[in-house]
């Protein structure tokens, strides 16, 4: 069941909100090491580290028979000392589960050399914040909310290069973190991903991303975010992702970048 | 007359270039003795490798030789002939599934180590491979 039959890094690594794909992109790639006969399962946690905020997260997903991909994620936002002069209090978390569903349409980013064609998927993330209450405080329309994506995958093989691009239909501010929908803006809007990666070698690979996001609160700006990420693939059951990542204007903190470390473990 | 047949050799040469089909992959693998090499290696792995070798059972393992390193050839853009089967009819009733061809995959990228390619060169050659899935997994 677990035919590890994949190639290597071609499940990519664990979103953000778990699903697989790069950092901040999801991906039309189906999690894990499972071909269309067999199964993959893997696990992340996330550690990102910001000047004034930090965000933990941990997570499992399993892809089945490279069609379909379901995922669970647990974020936790610590709030710092922001936390402390927002009224809240120090080190103020915001914890939020994600679940996820993707299902691949048509075409096979790997195989399909002889074709333009990508790789495609839709999917959806429901996420649930807790702290309601706050989350209306501060202009937010829901505590929970539905994100819907299309994402484009294809690899370059002639070339080394992976590329995807990903629609997705949201309301939420700062993922989620900060609820769904806000007094400046109750709709979804459509944001687009992106990654490309460069592979120096089979386990090594070298990107950048780019995820644009809606600004629906009136309390604070929000950012556009983008990372340079690594990611290296000790072989098909571990992988390490790190980078730099920018998410621009936190609320009262602007210029929010910082570290993010992550670890996938797979069978 | 004869400097002149000499220029008019170089200019028919020049002229000529670049009708003459692309073989830019074929030298940066190496030239014919690599890819001889690499088709070689590669058969070496498959037959070592518990997740395919015994697909291998009634094969004449000289003449897979010999037409892998034909195929190899005229894929990167060689100056050679192809005188298998098509992969269609080649892989017919042997029930190969994904993860089988990317063993195959594998052990190729294995052989192509030992033998120096380059990675980019390895993708470049691997890249006109790939869609070879659609004939040759029929699970």
């Amino acid at each position: 069941m677990f035919d590890n039959g994949k190639l290597l890094a071609t499940g990519g690594v664990s979103s953000l909100e778990g699903a697989g794909g790069g950092g901040l992109a999801s991906w039309a790639l189906i999690t894990g090491y499972g071909t269309r006969d067999g199964v993959g399962v893997d696990g992340h946690a996330t550690y990102i580290s910001l000047p004034d905020y930090s965000l933990w997260t941990e997570g499992a997903a399993v892809g089945l028979f490279d069609r379909v991909e379901l995922s669970y994620t647990h974020l936790t936002f610590d709030t710092e000392k922001v936390g402390a002069t927002l009224g809240l209090g120090k080190n103020f978390e915001f914890d939020q589960d994600v679940y996820g569903a993707k299902v691949k349409l048509v075409g096979d980013a790997v195989y399909d050399q002889d074709s333009l064609l990508p790789e495609i998927s839709v999917g959806l993330q429901y996420k649930d914040t807790d702290h309601g209450a706050i989350l209306h405080a501060v202009g937010a329309k829901s505590a929970s909310g539905t994100d819907y994506y299309i994402a484009a995958t294809k690899l370059f093989l002639a070339q080394s290069l992976l590329v995807d691009v990903t629609l997705r239909e949201t309301k939420a501010n700062q993922f989620g973190i900060l609820g769904f929908g806000g007094d400046k803006h109750d709709d979804y809007s459509t944001q687009i991903e992106g990654s490309a990666a460069y592979l120096f070698s089979r386990q090594f690979a070298l990107g950048a991303e780019y995820r644009s996001k809606p600004d629906n609160l009136g309390i604070a700006r929000e950012d556009d975010s983008w990372d340079i990420f690594a990611a290296y693939f000790l072989n098909k059951h571990v992988s390490l992702t790190a980078a730099y990542l920018d998410l621009g204007n936190i609320v009262i903190k602007d210029h929010q970048n910082g570290v993010y470390l992550s670890l996938q473990v797979g069978e | 007359m004869r400097r002149l047949g000499f220029a008019a050799a170089a200019a028919l040469m020049l002229a000529g270039a670049p009708a003459l089909a692309d073989d830019t992959l074929f030298q940066d693998m190496g030239g014919q003795d690599a890819i001889v090499k690499i088709a070689s290696d590669a058969t070496d792995n498959f037959l070592a490798d518990d997740r395919i070798k015994a697909t291998f059972d009634n094969t004449n393992m000289d003449r897979f030789r010999k037409l892998l390193a034909e195929q190899f050839c005229v894929v990167a853009g060689g100056p050679c002939t192809y005188t298998g089967r098509s992969m269609h009819d080649a892989h017919k009733g042997l029930h190969l599934d994904n993860a089988d061809f990317n063993a195959v995959v594998e052990d190729l990228q294995k052989a192509m180590d030992k033998d120096g390619v380059p990675f980019a060169t390895q993708n470049r050659f691997l890249a006109r491979l790939a869609p070879m899935q659609h004939d040759v997994v029929t699970k």
